[in-house]
């Protein structure tokens, strides 16, 4: 199973790479370290987003509100700045995720609890958690003036030739490999996607795994809100309108099954970076930023059909092919 | 969608029967919630019990309950259709572009049906044809389809649609009925017909309880979800047709996010999402009620974003209280 998963990131990064060849082809300096560098911290907000998805698209759930989230923490997160500049900013970090961790486990608690369809949950709380940054925020928005220095200044900062912001990306991804390769979280996350039942079976609390699944999205999209909030220099109301979308886009191009049990950290970096090497790429080869959506589109089109006939010749797919028809 | 568990060996129309002895009906809790907020609003606003005000409270919802319709049968189905809101801007951009050339009135709604109905069947082929699951390749077709519409426009908008086509979605047809509340009102008797009248109805229930059983009864599944897809397809094409008559202008970001208004309404009329089990009446109630809320709500001055704090609570709670309820009395 884990070679072939292997063979599908090779794939994928056969084809970021010839991606890159491309653009390098019309434009040379693409290519280089230096800007590579900088796509991966232009991508590394999605990358990170796309990590905390992964976990609930494993368990057979989705997360349809991370990008609400994300602007609702956000928001608190500048509110509280802006009030208490002198409080450091990493305890500001901290209460952004602690706020979106809460956030993330009230939609858990209504999976776990109550075993409401997950998609009813976070359809909901994607709209409310929206108009909650609104109400908090008066209707109105907080800009560079009314933020710190160092809010503002932290992830821009630089650490081993490195972008701060781009160390919050790879921290992220060595955790998440760690948590769901070498972890019991991790392995029952993924069997419970592949099977609920056995998962029962094998002594797996289902309900609350998908809990914890939606606490740790909810935490990545608080950590992501200060990070959006302090690289943009804006936190409002329209915060990453329509950003859940990208998410799940990046999870699928990087070959997330949307039916569970199937994902992994590498190729959802890939994913996600894939995506973000076309956004960066559009006005470098003098191709207009409006084709960027439709591109996207028919990448996830053709992600998810690879996907499919790579996952169509194991055994256990052949009943839920059929049920699927 | 993958996680139900279908225990139930026959094919009902409603699954939650505990609820039923509990509120009588889905329907009838409806009905008073529906007529709880008309009655709060009359309070509230005395500009809102008003023959003009009640029929442009009818504009707020009916273009997105159109699709609704369809969308509950598909959703009854097992499947979803996340692209209809794209679906809706591909047509009106494809029709200003028709307009640029020349087009008149019925050669623009023919485009309009002709657009939705053509991303339905796309939708459907990939779903059926290679066995995709519906949430992603719609995920992908709604990128897709409004990424066309802003390839063609880009930060464009089209405008100069001829005086006849604005009767569509500005029309009257007598005294305060509109055309569009009075097409919403014909499509919701077909639709009602259609699923609880027809063998086409029993067996989109059938697929949506127990695909594989019904593959082995006899049910052609695929061509049956390939025909709901059209369906939902077509009627995004007719919403599209009415609120770019609305609007007498076509920006790419047209109908933004009424996908997740339009699976709202069919879920708060009491479509499983699960799929096997819901009915139009509720959807059509469930619309109402949305269309008041906004509608009252946008009378006493709140902001539309705060009004939508108010659809996803309904949302979660028109879900989860019924669970509650049902825990209290102390069944599982």
């Amino acid at each position: 199973l884990s070679g072939l998963a292997r063979h599908r990131e090779a794939w994928l990064l056969a084809a970021t790479a010839l991606l890159v060849g491309l653009i390098a082809l019309r434009f040379p300096a693409f290519a280089r370290p230096g800007n590579l560098a900088a796509v991966f911290n232009d991508t590394a907000i999605l990358i990170i987003l796309a990590l905390g998805q992964m976990a609930v698209i494993l368990t057979r759930s989705i997360d349809l509100s991370m990008a609400s989230n994300l602007a609702f923490s956000g928001m608190v997160a500048a509110l509280f700045n802006a009030s208490w500049p002198e409080i450091p900013v990493p305890f500001v970090i901290l209460l952004a995720m602690a706020v979106g961790t809460a956030l993330g486990a009230f939609n858990g608690t209504l999976v776990w609890k109550l075993g409401m369809p997950s998609i009813v949950v976070t359809l909901g709380t994607l709209t409310i958690f929206r108009g909650a940054t609104f109400v908090i925020a008066g209707g109105t928005w907080v800009n560079a003036d009314a933020m710190s220095p160092g809010f503002i200044a932290l992830q821009r900062g630089s650490l081993l030739g490195l972008p701060t912001l781009s160390w919050f990306a790879i921290v992220a991804i060595g955790s998440f490999y760690l948590v769901m390769t070498r972890t019991p979280l991790g392995r029952s996350i993924h069997a419970i996607g592949v099977n609920p039942t056995a998962a029962v079976y094998a002594g797996i609390d289902v309900g609350r795994t998908k809990f914890v699944a939606f606490a740790i999205s909810g935490m990545i999209a608080g950590l992501a809100g200060y990070l959006w909030v302090s690289r943009y220099v804006i936190a409002a109301t329209e915060v990453a309108n329509g950003y859940e979308l990208n998410i799940i886009a990046a999870c699928v191009i990087g070959g997330v099954s949307i039916a569970g049990g199937i994902g992994s950290v590498m190729g959802t970096v890939l994913g996600a970076l894939f995506l973000g090497i076309i956004s960066t790429a559009l006005p470098v080869i003098d191709v207009s930023p409006f084709w960027q959506m439709a591109i996207s589109g028919s990448a996830i089109l053709l992600a998810v059909v690879l996907n499919a006939r790579g996952e169509r010749g194991k055994g256990r797919l052949i009943l839920r092919k059929a049920v699927a028809r | 969608m993958s996680d139900a568990v279908h225990s139930v060996r026959t094919v009902p129309d409603r699954l939650d029967k505990p609820l039923r002895a509990a509120f009588v009906s889905w329907e009838a809790l409806l009905v008073a919630v529906a007529v709880a907020i008309f009655v709060a609003n009359s309070l509230a606003s005395p500009y809102f019990l008003n023959a003009w005000s009640l029929s442009d409270l009818t504009f707020n919802f009916t273009e997105k309950a159109l699709i609704a319709l369809a969308m509950a049968l598909l959703i009854i189905s097992g499947e979803i259709d996340l692209s209809v809101a794209a679906v809706v801007a591909l047509a009106s951009t494809l029709m200003g572009m028709a307009v640029q050339a020349g087009a008149d009135t019925p050669a623009l709604v023919l485009i309009g049906l002709c657009v939705g109905l053509a991303c339905g069947a796309f939708n459907g082929l990939m779903v059926t044809g290679l066995g995709l699951p519906s949430i992603v390749v719609t995920i992908g077709t709604m990128s897709l389809f409004r990424g066309i519409s802003y390839i063609i426009l880009g930060d464009q908008a089209y405008k100069g649609y001829p005086a006849s086509f604005a009767f569509f979605g500005q029309g009257y047809v007598w005294w305060v009925l509109s055309f569009e509340l009075v097409l919403f009102v014909l499509a919701s008797a077909i639709y009602w017909f259609l699923l609880h009248r027809t063998s086409f109805g029993r067996l989109v229930f059938a697929i949506g309880n127990n695909p594989l059983a019904a593959q082995f009864s006899g049910v052609r599944v695929g061509r049956m979800k390939f025909v709901l897809f059209c369906l939902t397809g077509l009627m995004a094409g007719i919403a599209s047709v009415l609120i770019t008559s609305r609007l007498g202008s076509t920006r790419p970001s047209i109908a933004q996010g009424y996908e997740l208004e339009v699976i709202t309404m069919v879920v708060l009329g009491g479509v499983s999402i699960l799929g096997g089990s819901g009915s139009i009446t509720g959807v059509v109630l469930a619309a109402f009620i949305m269309g008041l809320v906004t509608f009252g709500l946008g009378l006493l001055n709140v902001p539309g974003i705060v009004m939508s704090i108010f659809v996803g609570l309904l949302l979660i709670l028109v879900i989860a209280l019924p669970i509650l309820w049902n825990r209290i009395r102390g069944r599982p």
